[in-house]
């Protein structure tokens, strides 16, 4: 195979960064898939109501919501928790970066990388709203 | 229709928009939205919510193969994420604001300028040719990347103009709930000058955590409704998996020119729907 990145440290930061994001994918691929199952099982025969916008109940707009109702085996909820740990992925990528460039030595991208993981708690959480 | 054929419709749809996307470049999330709104009445908040989380699964999943061959810049990509970022923070929070029509015209615009991007091969920009530029040497955004004879090293240029246009493009990700990787390339081959392999990884690299920005937003918004997003997740996901390993040995013009022509009428009905109040 051929690679561009010379150097072993960098190589080893690639490979991590790699194998987060698949295992990211994958798991939370499954919690979905799983929750699916569960959600079409209990209400597949129903009726969807989607043309009108009415926004989630507040229990799958919020992480502790997710939690209870994952923890009470609601399909909506382990798919909801899935999705959640989709979210959660690229955001884990960001923190090991920051962590990876520290340990190289490289403060300029260590912080870069701090600063894009502050914007993204900001979004995650109430924090600028 | 019940929930379940519901379900199962979406799921089809979203694997062939995955795979379509996948095979011609242009990003399974343009169409997700026009299915949801046009063909099976989703209202479009729903739809933007669902987009964007299957945005952050194929990102992620097409970026694990890409990083790990050495295309990727990852330094070229941390730091535009910091434009795309606030960008999509901007965007989310203007979503709120736009009326439903509005965020119609705005998407048909943005398939239409994907469409005509796709149809119009670039030139290649990058190499040696041109002097480092200062800023782009301070942040050491410089690299290499691999072809058959060993690595070829590139400069990066005109680095604020680039910074500007990503931000840009984070706005539309966080408005529309789309991956916006067409002005994302288009600012890094075009503008940056950096070459075409390195800018499409590194665009995918960034999609993720633009996705991920917005996607906090609208989740405690109540936009993301895991029953739309379920199908569209895991459809758009399998589909793009599928179109990877289809991709590899054949160049597909022909494909990508009916592709772009499928999305440009889909703009024009989009657009067309947002002015007779329908969408």
């Amino acid at each position: 195979m051929i690679t561009g990145s010379v150097d072993p440290a960098t190589e080893k930061m690639d490979n991590v960064v790699g194998n987060l994001l698949r295992a990211g994918v994958t798991v939370s691929g499954a919690i979905v898939f799983a929750g699916g199952m569960v959600y079409l099982v209990r209400h597949g025969s129903e009726m969807p109501a989607y043309h009108v916008f009415r926004g989630e109940p507040a229990d799958l707009r919020s992480v502790p919501g997710i939690v209870q109702d994952v923890c009470s085996l609601r399909g909506r909820g382990i798919i909801q928790i899935g999705l959640l740990l989709l979210i959660a992925t690229p955001i884990a990528r960001v923190a090991y970066l920051a962590y990876a460039f520290a340990r190289l030595g490289d403060r300029l991208y260590s912080l870069i990388a701090l600063i894009v993981l502050l914007v993204l708690i900001c979004g995650l959480t109430n924090g600028c709203t | 229709m019940n929930i379940l054929e519901f379900t199962g419709v979406i799921a089809l749809g979203s694997l062939l928009a995955g795979f379509l996307g996948a095979i011609t470049g242009l990003g399974g999330g343009v169409i997700i939205v026009p299915l949801l709104t046009l063909l099976l009445g989703v209202d479009i908040r729903y739809a933007i919510g669902a987009s964007l989380v299957s945005v952050i699964a194929t990102s992620s999943g097409a970026a694990a193969a890409y990083v790990k061959e050495g295309y990727t810049n990852i330094r070229i990509g941390m730091f535009l994420e910091i434009a795309t970022t606030m960008g999509a923070l901007a965007g989310a929070f203007l979503a709120a604001k736009l009326p439903v029509a509005a965020i119609g015209v705005i998407f048909g615009a943005v398939l239409l300028f994907s469409a005509y991007h796709s149809m119009n091969p670039k030139l290649e920009l990058s190499g040696p040719g041109h002097p480092p530029d200062r800023l782009a040497a301070i942040l050491r955004l410089d690299g290499t990347y691999p072809v058959k004879h060993g690595p070829v090293s590139y400069h990066v240029r005109a680095v604020p103009l680039g910074f500007g246009l990503m931000g840009v493009a984070g706005v539309l990700s966080g408005l529309l709930g789309i991956g916006s990787g067409a002005v994302k390339v288009l600012a890094m081959d075009q503008v940056m000058r950096i070459p075409f392999k390195v800018s499409t990884t590194t665009s995918n690299f960034m999609i993720g955590v633009t996705a991920a920005a917005s996607a906090g937003v609208y989740l405690r918004r109540g936009y993301i409704d895991p029953g739309v997003a379920m199908p569209v997740t895991l459809g758009v996901l399998a589909g793009s998996m599928m179109g990877a390993r289809f991709l590899t040995a054949a160049r597909t013009p022909l494909l990508r020119k009916i592709f772009s022509g499928v999305i440009a009428l889909v703009a024009l009905e989009m657009i067309y729907n947002s002015f007779s109040g329908r969408l």
